[in-house]
C-alpha cells in the first residue's frame, strides 16, 4: 500500500458506452462478449472507406431537457450523464462545494459542434451561429458543465493527451485528494467524435480497421489480422474519495485507488517506441506509486486499439513492467467491444477494471482468434471467454493502461476492497 | 393584418402571442405563464447569450432587424412588443 497521508477510494461508478447507458448494461454486454460496433447509416459515410463505428447507446442523451441539450456538444451530453450515474452511485456525497472537485478531460471535445458551425458560417452568415458555439466546442465544456451541476469549486480541471486524457484527468483527481486540495472528485473523460472529418482523418493515417463488411469482427485486440481500430464515442466517470470522508459519512467503498504513473515517450507523434518502453515505464511508477508488487497484479485492462504497432509495444511494455509476474495478470482487450472512446476510453476502461476486481472476472477480448506471434512471445496471459481472476481481496491489484498519440502513457493502479 | 403594401404590421395581441411562443422555445417556461410585464432577465432567466437566440428569432418571426445599440433598451416583455410594434409601423 502506498504511504500517502490520504487514500483515495472509489465511491461511484458511471458510463454510457456503445455497449450500455450504464455501468450494469455494458458490463454485462461486456461478459457476453457483445460487440458494440455497427455499420454506420449516415449518408456521409457512404463517401469513406471506413463506414463502421460504435456510437453510444441512442437513447444515452435521454436525461438532458431539450433545451439544455441543444447548448450542450454531444460529448458534454455523454460527460453529464456518466458524471450523474457515478454521483447517484456514490451515495451522493454531501460534500462541501469548496472540497469537491471535477478532473475530467476530453480527447477532442466539441468537434461536432465545431464543424456544424463552420458550416453555419459559410452557408448562413456569422449571425446565424449559436451563441454557445463556443462553449459547446471548448473541450474543457464537459467539465465546466459538470462542475456547475454540482456547485463544485475546489477546482474543475480538463486534461488534453488525446486518448490518455481520461487516465490523466483520474490520475490528477487523485492527486488533487492526496495533497488535500479536495476531499471529493468527480473524475473520468468522454468524446463523441464519429463524424466524417475524425473518421477520414484517422483513415487517412491507416489507423482505422477496414473490414466493413464484417463490423463485430472489425476490432481484433491483439490477433494476428488486426488491422486498426475502430471509433467509439463514450464516457466514463469514477467518483474519487477520501478514504477518511468516505469512512465518515458510511460510503459504499468500490475500490482504493492506488496509484497513477505517467511516462512520455519522447519518440513520435504516433507511433510508439516499438519495445513498449514509455508504456513499461508508465506501469513501473504506477506500481511504485500505489506501493504494489507486480505479483499483486491480477488484471490488465490494457489500451489494446488493434493498430498494428501499438498492440505489440504494449504486450511488451506489459512484460517488461511486470516481469514474470505477467503470467500471473489476465489480460482484456475490452476496445475488442467498445471501440476506441478516445477521450472516454482511459476512464470507461478504469470503471471496467474495477467491476473485474469486484466481480472477480476478468472480460473477453473478442476476435482475438490467432494470436500475434510477437505478442505471444510476450507470454502474457490474454482472456478470450470471461476468466475468474486469480486471488480476492484487498492484495488483488488490477491496472489500466491509457496511451495517446504525443507519446501520453497513463498507468492507473486500483486493488480490491 | 397585411396593409396595402404587403408588409406585415401585427396587433400587440398577435405579438405579444408570437414572443411568448419564442420565449418558450429558448427558456422552457410556457408560454401561457409568460406576463406582459415580464423582465426578461429577473423572471424569466434569459442571460446574455439567450437573449442573443431569442433576439434572432424575434427579428426573423416580427420580419424586422433589432441592431445590438437598441438591446439595452429591451428589459421586460412589454418593452420587446412595443419595439416589434413601432419597428413593423415604420418599415410598413
Amino acid at each position: 500500500m502506498n504511504t500517502y497521508p490520504e487514500q483515495v477510494v472509489v465511491t461511484g461508478l458511471g458510463a454510457v458506452t456503445p455497449l450500455g447507458a450504464d455501468v450494469a448494461s455494458t458490463w454485462s454486454a461486456l461478459l457476453a462478449g457483445r460487440s458494440g460496433v455497427r455499420v454506420l447509416g449516415e449518408r456521409w459515410a457512404d463517401e469513406l472507406p471506413v463506414r463502421i463505428g460504435a456510437p453510444a447507446e441512442d437513447d444515452a442523451t435521454a436525461g438532458i431537457p431539450p433545451l439544455q441539450r441543444r447548448r450542450m456538444d454531444r460529448c458534454e451530453q455523454l460527460a453529464l450523464l456518466a458524471a450523474r450515474q457515478a454521483w447517484q452511485h456514490a451515495g451522493p456525497p454531501a460534500a462541501e462545494p469548496d472540497r469537491l472537485g471535477v478532473s475530467f478531460a476530453c480527447g477532442v471535445g466539441g468537434l461536432g459542434s465545431t464543424l456544424d458551425a463552420y458550416d453555419t458560417v459559410r452557408q448562413q452568415g456569422w449571425q446565424r451561429l449559436s451563441p454557445f458555439t463556443v462553449p459547446m466546442l471548448m473541450a474543457n465544456g464537459a467539465a465546466a458543465w459538470i462542475g456547475i451541476e454540482l456547485g463544485a469549486r475546489a477546482g474543475t480541471h480538463s486534461m488534453v493527451s488525446a486518448c490518455a486524457s481520461s487516465a490523466e484527468a483520474i490520475g490528477y483527481g487523485m492527486q488533487m485528494i492526496r495533497s488535500g486540495r479536495a476531499d471529493v472528485v468527480v473524475a473520468g473523460g468522454a468524446d463523441a467524435a464519429i463524424l466524417p472529418l475524425t473518421i477520414a482523418a484517422f483513415a487517412v493515417m491507416r489507423a482505422l480497421s477496414l473490414r466493413n463488411d464484417e463490423p463485430e469482427r472489425a476490432s481484433r485486440p491483439f490477433d494476428k489480422g488486426r488491422d486498426g481500430f475502430v471509433l467509439g464515442e463514450g464516457a466514463g466517470a469514477v467518483v474519487l474519495e477520501s478514504a477518511r470522508h468516505a469512512a465518515e459519512r458510511g460510503a459504499v467503498v468500490h475500490a482504493v485507488a492506488a496509484g497513477v504513473g505517467y511516462a512520455a515517450d519522447a519518440h513520435h507523434l504516433t507511433q510508439a517506441i516499438p519495445d513498449g518502453a514509455g508504456a513499461a515505464a508508465a506501469i513501473r511508477h504506477c506500481l511504485a506509486d500505489a506501493g504494489v508488487t507486480p505479483e499483486q497484479v491480477v488484471h490488465v485492462n490494457a489500451h489494446a486499439t488493434a493498430t498494428p504497432t501499438g498492440d505489440r509495444a504494449e504486450a511488451m511494455a506489459i512484460r517488461r513492467a511486470l516481469g514474470g509476474a505477467a503470467r500471473g495478470a489476465v489480460v482484456s482487450g475490452t476496445k475488442s467491444m467498445t471501440g476506441h472512446m478516445l477521450g472516454g476510453s482511459g476512464a470507461v476502461e478504469s470503471v471496467l477494471a474495477i467491476c473485474a476486481l469486484r466481480a472477480a472476472v476478468a472480460p473477453p477480448t473478442i476476435n482475438l482468434e490467432d494470436p500475434d506471434d510477437e505478442i505471444s512471445a510476450a507470454g502474457l496471459d490474454i482472456a478470450t471467454e470471461p476468466r475468474e481472476l486469480p486471488g480476492r481481496g484487498g492484495r488483488a491489484v488490477a491496472l489500466n493502461n491509457s496511451f495517446g498519440f504525443g507519446g501520453h502513457n497513463v498507468c492507473l493502479a486500483f486493488t480490491a476492497v | 393584418m397585411d396593409n396595402a403594401k404587403g408588409a406585415v404590421v401585427m396587433t400587440e395581441q398577435e405579438i405579444f402571442a408570437g414572443f411568448a411562443e419564442i420565449i418558450e422555445e429558448f427558456t422552457g417556461v410556457s408560454a401561457a405563464e409568460v406576463e406582459i410585464d415580464a423582465n426578461l432577465s429577473d423572471d424569466l432567466d434569459i442571460d446574455s447569450l439567450s437573449m442573443i437566440e431569442v433576439v434572432v428569432s424575434t427579428q426573423d418571426k416580427f420580419g424586422i432587424g433589432i441592431p445590438d445599440e437598441d438591446l439595452r433598451s429591451l428589459r421586460t416583455v412589454r418593452d420587446v412588443v412595443g419595439y416589434v410594434r413601432r419597428t413593423q409601423r415604420v418599415s410598413a
